[in-house]
């Protein structure tokens, strides 16, 4: 493990350097957010953000990416077969990443990577790419991560973690991963023990600043077909318009529909982030839909998250406390609350 | 690593139309690569992702029987986008296969044991794949009695007429054929809806498992029929439906509580289904 510590132009020399052996992605300010952006000519990082107010899925995980190619030309000896599409694994790193938005990969990683059946697009673009995290100094009044087992400068799910101390980084390597990338790195220098401890201390601040942690442990034992019924529902969905923001936003929803789209006799097969929250998701070919009640997808998300994700898994909830539904959700829905209501019932 | 998303690439080799409502129609696939063939590798109640370049894919129980060689095969109702063209394809047209996808009938289980299989409509597909492969000469010693009720609208909509008259005359099977109704006075099978017919026909539920396929209401009225003959929950076995797109699990919409139909499915018992949430 290394640590080094580097005056915030040094590192930005430095990532400005390695951006030629990795594609660099940094926070940047995008009107009044902030978005991931590639380091290029003129891209300004801005690391003194709070998060982003996409979540950075889509660098692993694109909102919409081609899946095969084929061709429909009857002259064409391979018409109508599917072709893998050409993507780039090269690798990428994502630089500022909060320490939530990183474990939220590790969440997702259970469904994309699995015994059975492997993701190979995902695990590809998981595989090429180095998080480097950066310590939440002052975490938001939505913030919840210490209730999901994680915390401001939480490391697990990253490559580095970085310390800002002012007019300085630290940075402290986790992983092989995190060592390549810092190895690649001009600039900096061994950190003082002074700077270590500062760094301690700033972490012990954050997460002192955040709120009570809020109980977790009785939804593993939760009778599912209890909670499923229960009359809180209706209450919870009742201001709910069903807009998607919530999963649009969400760093652990990974739901995805598969379409079809021609140009001429070009076509590809796409892959599309879909949502819960729309009715098409789940309408059979023969008109019946199981979920065609605003309650029913709205009860989806959230015992998905909280009880079907703790049941199937064995690995907590499928949320990382980003809070970034809680932020933008147009009518307050706050799964904090909602997940209190699951945690009294009963 | 394997492309769980890749179809093998397949032509269709010959089409049949099942039902006088022409709403039905059978499709025999063969793989372009014969050695696809052999990583295919299904038992009866799985199912596949019929992917036509242009169109989409949609998930189809496999009707063949793994006892067939050189094809594959599906019965495919005309319903939506993906199935009203492959309706319109012709001999010869190729498209893709992507599966063997989810679970199957609990085959070991059965073993020794007697065998009720109960259809109605166009659900008989993976149930027509059960019994060709329960009576090849090779599997038929495996199981004791095989008793099937399978009911259509009508006689025009029955699949697989040919078959089911040559089960008919077969005295290691026994096939309770029956319509809603008809007017055909030639008809020599049993008149009555599924549920009734279970009830005349099936005596005992002794060392017994029932594998249940058909439109959600004949499966309402079945249950409590086979409850009441004795089946324990855990001896009824049901296939479920539900919109699907990757078929493994992760696009995250056939969902039913944690389980999805599309990896732990489509088949599960009565008694798993109680403990889920009925959401489906």
């Amino acid at each position: 493990m290394t640590t080094r510590i580097f005056t915030k132009e040094e590192w930005l020399e430095a990532l400005k350097a390695v951006s030629g052996s990795y594609k660099v992605f940094v926070p940047a300010r995008d009107g009044d957010f902030h978005v991931f952006r590639q380091m290029e000519n003129g891209t300004v990082p801005d690391f003194g953000y709070q998060n982003t107010r996409l979540s950075p899925k889509s660098l692993v995980y694109p909102q919409s990416e081609r899946m095969f190619q084929y061709t429909l030309d009857k002259d064409d000896p391979d018409a109508n077969t599917l072709k893998e599409a050409k993507k780039d694994f090269s690798p990428q790193a994502i630089v500022g990443i909060r320490p939530c938005d990183a474990h939220a990969f590790q969440l997702v990683k259970l469904n994309f990577d699995n015994p059975e059946y492997k993701d190979p697009w995902w695990v590809k673009r998981f595989e090429s790419t180095t998080l480097v995290g950066l310590g939440c100094n002052e975490p938001c009044a939505t913030c919840f991560c210490t209730s999901v087992g994680g915390g401001p400068f939480d490391e697990r799910g990253l490559d580095v973690l970085l310390y800002d101390l002012g007019d300085t980084f630290l940075a402290r390597t986790l992983t092989d991963k995190g060592e390549a990338l810092l190895n690649s790195m001009n600039g900096g220098e061994q950190a003082s023990s002074k700077s270590l401890e500062e760094a301690d201390a700033l972490s012990l601040k954050a997460e002192g600043d955040m709120p009570a942690a809020l109980p977790m442990d009785s939804l593993k034992e939760k009778v599912l077909n209890e909670l499923f019924d229960a009359p809180f529902w209706e209450e919870v969905a009742f201001r709910c318009l069903n807009c998607g923001t919530c999963t649009f936003l969400c760093p652990t929803c990974w739901c995805f529909d598969i379409q079809d789209e021609i140009q001429g006799k070009q076509g590809d097969r796409l892959r599309n982030w879909d949502s819960c929250m729309f009715p098409l998701f789940t309408l059979h070919g023969s008109g019946h839909n199981p979920r065609d009640k605003k309650v029913q997808r709205v009860r989806q998300r959230f015992l998905h998250k909280l009880k079907y994700y703790v049941d199937k898994y064995n690995n907590g909830v499928q949320c990382s406390g980003c809070g970034r539904c809680v932020r933008y959700c147009p009518v307050n829905i706050d799964i904090r609350e909602v997940l209190q209501l699951m945690n009294n019932y009963g | 690593m394997e492309n769980p998303y890749l179809p093998y690439p397949v032509r269709i080799d010959d089409i049949t139309t099942e039902t006088e409502d022409r709403n039905l129609k059978t499709f025999k696939f063969v793989f372009l690569n014969p050695e696809d063939e052999k990583k295919f590798a299904y038992t009866p109640g799985q199912f596949a992702e019929l992917s036509i370049p242009g169109k989409g894919e949609i998930p189809i129980g496999i009707a063949s029987s793994p006892t067939e060689k050189g094809f594959v095969a599906f019965t495919v109702n005309k319903v939506g986008l993906v199935s009203s063209h492959l309706h319109n394809m012709k001999k010869g047209d190729v498209m893709g296969i992507r599966g063997p996808l989810g679970n199957w009938y609990p085959w070991e289980e059965m073993e020794g044991k007697n065998v009720v299989i109960i259809g109605g409509g166009f659900a008989f597909t993976t149930l027509r794949s059960s019994i060709v492969y329960m009576i090849d000469p090779a599997n038929r010693p495996r199981f004791k009695d095989i008793i099937v009720v399978y009911g259509a609208r009508n006689p025009g909509m029955l699949l697989y007429r040919d078959e089911l008259a040559a089960w008919e005359q077969r005295d290691d099977i026994h096939m309770h054929i029956t319509v809603d109704a008809t007017d055909d006075p030639g008809w020599k099978y049993n008149v009555g809806f599924v549920p009734t017919i279970t009830e005349q026909k099936i005596t005992s539920a002794d060392n017994a498992i029932a594998i249940v396929c058909g439109p959600p209401v004949m499966i309402k009225f079945t249950q409590p029929v086979l409850e009441k003959l004795g089946f324990p929950p855990e001896s009824i076995i049901l296939s479920l439906e539900m919109r699907m797109k990757c078929g493994i699990g992760m696009c995250g919409r056939c969902n039913i509580g944690d389980q999805y139909v599309c990896k732990d499915g489509p088949v599960f018992s009565l008694a798993q289904l109680k403990e889920m949430p009925p959401e489906y």
